[in-house]
């Protein structure tokens, strides 16, 4: 499926069901149901949350580097976890589109070549994964939204990502724009592969890094604030690291 | 314009709250893995294969945060981490070694409502493909299947080192009739007498230990990045639709 066999409106993203998508979960370990035995502990509930905790006897942790750019509840990775849904898409950049919607149906389309043509810029980002992953100075290399957005006219605030595969993410607009976010085309200095969500994928690095859709085939201006694949399965609508919107 | 309708959204879920959990037991799992019963009394229930967040603190108020999936159907105020040792981790060594009974710990969830399993949601067989400790949350499905009304044939295949890695291993044997068949698939050591070759997984053993594209199966997926980047490229090469394929995978830190 190509982007460039269809009519280029709203419903040809909506007939794929969403199955893709950067995955929000690190599974390394699992929670079985039992018997409830009837025990209680006397363990005090109230309160408890992001403002109270308690110290687990023994722990200590490993790494406490006092980075300040280390937003809360997040650990230093050096490598790059790969989370997702469902099998990767394969899209070869000579089928690749991207088209760019806005609210009166217009679409702004770019070929690969178009879309590199647009002015590719080299970024060094922080990448924060709800998952609880960091990754700090992330050599990018993508094109600026700015450059997506400069011939469009829209009043609506929002975007919808959609993706090869069916994943959806949505965002404000005004976190796309003045050098907030690219079409990230390389990573680590190499092409992104499929499995990073290559060819190409929306990176939105002050966001939590399911916002930043992997496999990115087109933005659509949208009135409301439409919640998309993951926000629609309880991730937060918006996704700051800083304030730990997780989930909702 | 929205995204696509899917059949969970708008359904009534536990939210995700912040909740105390006391450790009641530690067991050995597997050689590298071990079984944790917590006790906690504020504990919603959850859907089977979704996921919580575990909350370390130490007493200077540093704090370590990972994810872990869980596997509870039903309400209960005991759940049971299996927790398998990652050689550099920071958090599973601690959980898997140091853990006591009385200990307490907090959790965040239940969080996820995508790689789950609902009963009665479909009547399509479900097939199930594990890598290791990747079967924990398929075990989970399985075990909610067996305890349910739901007639959905289950499959699973297990792909595990050695005979001593085996998760749940009584517990699978027990699920196992009618409605659930077990296929594993050893890659360094089976058992006196096993008939199958030792080795990797390959595409043809996927093919002839699966429910086939043409019996339609909902497939689930979990296990390492390579484990399950080459099963779901398989599984899709023998026509199953990506749609049908859902995948988990562990993560790298």
């Amino acid at each position: 499926m190509t982007a460039a066999t269809a009519g280029g409106t709203a419903e040809k993203f909506a007939r794929v069901t969403a199955r893709f998508g950067t995955h929000p979960c690190d599974v390394r370990s699992y929670a079985v149901p039992t018997v409830n035995r009837g025990r209680s502990t006397g363990v005090p509930v109230a309160r408890i949350g992001a403002d109270m905790s308690f110290a687990t006897r023994g722990f200590s942790g490993r790494r406490r580097e006092a980075d300040t750019r280390l937003p809360p509840g997040q650990t230093l990775v050096q490598d790059w976890p790969v989370l997702s849904a469902g099998p990767t898409p394969q899209v070869d950049t000579a089928d690749w589109e991207l088209t760019l919607q806005d609210e009166t149906g217009t679409d702004h389309r770019w070929s690969w070549d178009e879309l590199l043509a647009l002015g590719v810029e080299d970024v060094t980002v922080d990448i924060h994964c709800v998952t609880h992953w960091t990754r700090l100075d992330m050599a990018w290399r993508g094109v600026s939204l700015d450059k997506l957005f400069e011939d469009v006219e829209s009043e609506h605030e929002f975007v919808m990502a959609h993706s090869y595969g069916g994943y959806t993410a949505n965002l404000p607009l005004e976190d796309l724009l003045d050098g907030k976010a690219w079409i990230a085309t390389e990573a680590d200095g190499a092409p992104l592969t499929p499995e990073h969500g290559g060819p190409a994928r929306l990176l939105v690095p002050h966001l939590y890094f399911w916002k930043s859709a992997k496999w990115i085939r087109g933005l659509t201006m949208m009135p409301d604030n439409d919640a998309g694949f993951w926000e629609q399965y309880g991730y937060h609508l918006y996704g700051d690291p800083w304030k730990e919107e997780r989930y909702w | 314009m929205s995204a696509p309708p899917l059949t969970s959204v708008g359904r009534s879920r536990p939210r995700p709250a912040w909740h105390v959990a006391t450790v009641v037991e530690t067991r050995r799992e597997t050689p590298t893995a071990a079984r944790l019963t917590l006790e906690v009394p504020t504990w919603p229930g959850s859907e089977a294969g979704s996921h919580v967040d575990v909350r370390l603190t130490a007493p200077d108020g540093y704090q370590a945060s990972r994810s872990y999936s869980i596997v509870s159907s039903t309400p209960e105020a005991q759940v049971v981490l299996a927790v398998d040792e990652q050689p550099d981790g920071e958090v599973s060594p601690f959980l898997v070694h140091e853990m006591r009974p009385g200990d307490q710990l907090e959790l965040h969830g239940p969080l996820g409502a995508f790689f789950v399993w609902r009963p009665g949601e479909s009547d399509r067989p479900v097939q199930l493909v594990a890598g290791g400790s990747g079967v924990v949350p398929l075990y989970a499905m399985a075990a909610a299947h067996g305890t349910a009304d739901d007639d959905a044939p289950f499959r699973l295949l297990y792909s595990v080192r050695t005979p001593a890695d085996v998760f749940f291993a009584d517990e699978l044997a027990a699920l196992t009739g009618p409605a659930f068949s077990l296929d594993l698939v050893y890659t360094r050591e089976a058992p006196d007498g096993w008939p199958d070759a030792v080795g990797r997984l390959t595409r043809e053993t996927l093919a002839a230990r699966t429910l086939p594209a043409a019996r339609q199966p909902r497939v689930y997926v979990c296990g390492s990045t390579g484990f399950v980047e080459t099963v779901a490229r398989w599984l899709q090469e023998l026509g199953h639709p990506a749609t049908a394929i859902h995948t988990e995978r562990f993560g790298g830190l």
